[in-house]
């Protein structure tokens, strides 16, 4: 009996902590649908009407199809270039075991360590000079700061994937970069979910770097957001149907994927 | 033979092109333009240490490092308090538990410039209100001093990681033989002692783990600084990664700002490797 009771208070307390992380949410929600004198004068009831003109307001001035678009190119050909060229560089550094692919293996792991704070000033310069500040570019950059982290992940994941899979399939004919594409890539598949849901993470979210970069008309959601929220201070109407509405792409992922995220990044920490 | 090491160079070509040129290259040329007048352009006077001499004396800059410094040690001890909380809540046979870690993880899917945004609206609108309702002074004017600037942004990052932090914890208590659980409990251990002896040793990897993310992330932190409470306010609450974008791309002081950009480089990089050569040395150590 008295088990039962304390069964039924970790229940409570935890549903009651869940209800305490959602209420940031909850309150940006409701206040969206509120009206700006409604908000000054109360924050924390339902909304009296639905005020959805606030969200059409935020979604013309948010440029939100073009913003999406630009979110999603971005972050599309980052995943798949970081994907695509780390997992060949992990396979290649694991399946020769020498002093030099070793040394490399480090130099990609030491880069970690390096904060980004220390390289974007001379890396804005350089990019710079030869015209690379545009989608091209920063998609290049995400490459070189993302290929880090999934190198190291995909070179784990190699040493459970049998050498006699490849020397099979060099008796049968294949090539390197056929071994590779037909057998050795397909076998990496959960740890390419990883490397992917980690960067989509990074990518999709990062400000930073898009500002430095990118020029509005190719804005990505965050830096859009950043904007549109200059725009609007004082103004919370408008900005929280804004950051409503910015949100909301990425909470449809998630409940398409809560599963593989959550699995995604386990992995990535255990490793 | 030949052959395989075309192949080995082939598959490397790119990662090392992408890694070269967006993190050596401007890394070593950002050290050498560091000690010049460089302005980004163009630098014609090499000026030796002036820059680092001069950032010691950056009462800014010092006053980041400081503010940086504080902020990481809170939020690291809070981020794993909670973090280890949290995973030991939903790890328990609770029907909500499923559910609770997909709400305790959803932050972190949301990018910290609008978290930040949206936290900006609770602390100077809603905390407000409910001040002015319960009659509590100290929850109105938040943001507009350091402190409740510093506690804002404590909180906010708290929120969203403790969730992360959690997956990692998570991931190593489910990987506790549930045998060792078994036969303590049998030696009559209670859920306190068990806690001590099995849980948390066998959890200290995960520390190691969770240690280096919130470190390294609460160092570089920017865009929840920047939403939040946007350095102020006079500048108080200015972590070092936004002093070193202001001071580049506001200031238009290039190698000045690349100046503290190496001293911040080495300040990450000697805290990171202690951190983690500690921690593996305890580790072994239990």
């Amino acid at each position: 009996m008295k088990h039962k009771r304390k069964k039924y208070l970790g229940e409570i307390v935890a549903v009651l902590l869940g209800l305490i992380w959602l209420s940031p949410f909850y309150l940006m929600l409701v206040n969206a649908f509120k009206s700006k004198r409604e908000i000054f004068t109360d924050v924390l009831g339902l909304p009296e009407g639905l005020e959805t003109t606030n969200f059409v307001e935020a979604f013309v001035d948010l440029d939100f199809i073009n913003s999406l678009m630009n979110s999603l190119i971005v972050t599309g050909v980052s995943i798949a270039i970081i994907v695509f060229f780390s997992s060949m560089a992990g396979y290649a550094l694991a399946r020769n075991k020498s002093k030099l692919s070793g040394l490399i293996l480090l130099l990609f792991v030491g880069a970690m360590l390096i904060p980004f704070q220390s390289v974007m000033i001379p890396l804005v310069a350089l990019f710079g000079k030869v015209e690379l500040l545009n989608r091209f570019g920063l998609v290049f950059m995400y490459l070189g700061f993302g290929s880090s982290l999934s190198i190291f992940l995909y070179h784990g994941a190699m040493t459970g994937i049998s050498r006699s899979l490849d020397e099979a399939a060099i008796i049968d004919g294949a090539n390197k970069f056929q071994t590779f594409r037909y057998i050795i890539f397909p076998l990496l598949k959960p740890i390419s979910m990883t490397v992917g849901i980690l960067n989509v993470i990074w990518i999709w979210n990062d400000y930073l770097l898009p500002s430095l970069v990118l020029s509005e008309s190719n804005a990505t959601i965050p830096l859009k957001m950043f904007y549109f929220f200059g725009q609007y201070t004082k103004q919370w109407h408008l900005a929280l149907a804004g950051l409503t509405i910015a949100i909301i792409p990425v909470v449809i992922g998630y409940f398409f994927a809560q599963k593989q995220i959550i699995a995604g990044v386990a992995e990535g920490a255990v490793k | 033979m030949r052959n395989r090491d075309l192949a080995f160079w082939l598959f490397l070509t790119p990662v090392l092109l992408g890694l070269g040129l967006v993190v050596i290259v401007p890394l070593i040329y950002g050290t050498i333009y560091s000690f010049t007048n460089w302005n980004g352009l163009t630098a014609d006077k090499f000026v030796g240490l002036e820059h680092y001499i001069n950032l010691f004396q950056d009462k800014g800059f010092l006053n980041s490092i400081w503010f940086t410094i504080k902020f990481s040690v809170v939020t690291v001890f809070l981020l794993n308090f909670f973090g280890l909380s949290l995973a030991l809540l939903v790890t328990r046979k609770l029907k909500s538990a499923n559910f609770l870690r997909t709400i305790f993880f959803m932050p972190n899917l949301i990018g910290g410039l609008i978290l930040g945004f949206i936290w900006q609206f609770i602390f100077v609108s809603v905390f407000d209100d409910v001040g002015q309702l319960l009659g509590v002074e100290s929850l109105q004017g938040w943001l507009a001093t350091t402190a409740t600037g510093f506690w804002g942004l404590v909180i906010l990052t708290v929120w969203q990681m403790s969730g992360y932090i959690m997956i990692i914890y998570i991931a190593y208590l489910q990987n506790i033989p549930n045998e060792l659980i078994e036969s303590s409990k049998i030696d009559g251990a209670n859920s306190f002692q068990r806690f001590r002896s099995i849980t948390f040793p066998l959890v200290a990897p995960a520390f190691t783990v969770s240690m280096f993310l919130t470190l390294s992330t609460s160092f570089k932190m920017y865009d929840q600084n920047l939403s939040l409470t946007n350095g102020g306010p006079f500048e108080s609450t200015q972590m070092v990664a936004m002093n070193i974008v202001r001071t580049a791309f506001g200031a238009n002081e290039m190698a000045y700002g690349q100046a503290k950009a190496v001293v911040f480089f080495i300040i990450v990089a000697v805290i990171s490797l202690t951190q983690v050569y500690y921690n593996k040395k305890r580790e072994v150590d239990m």
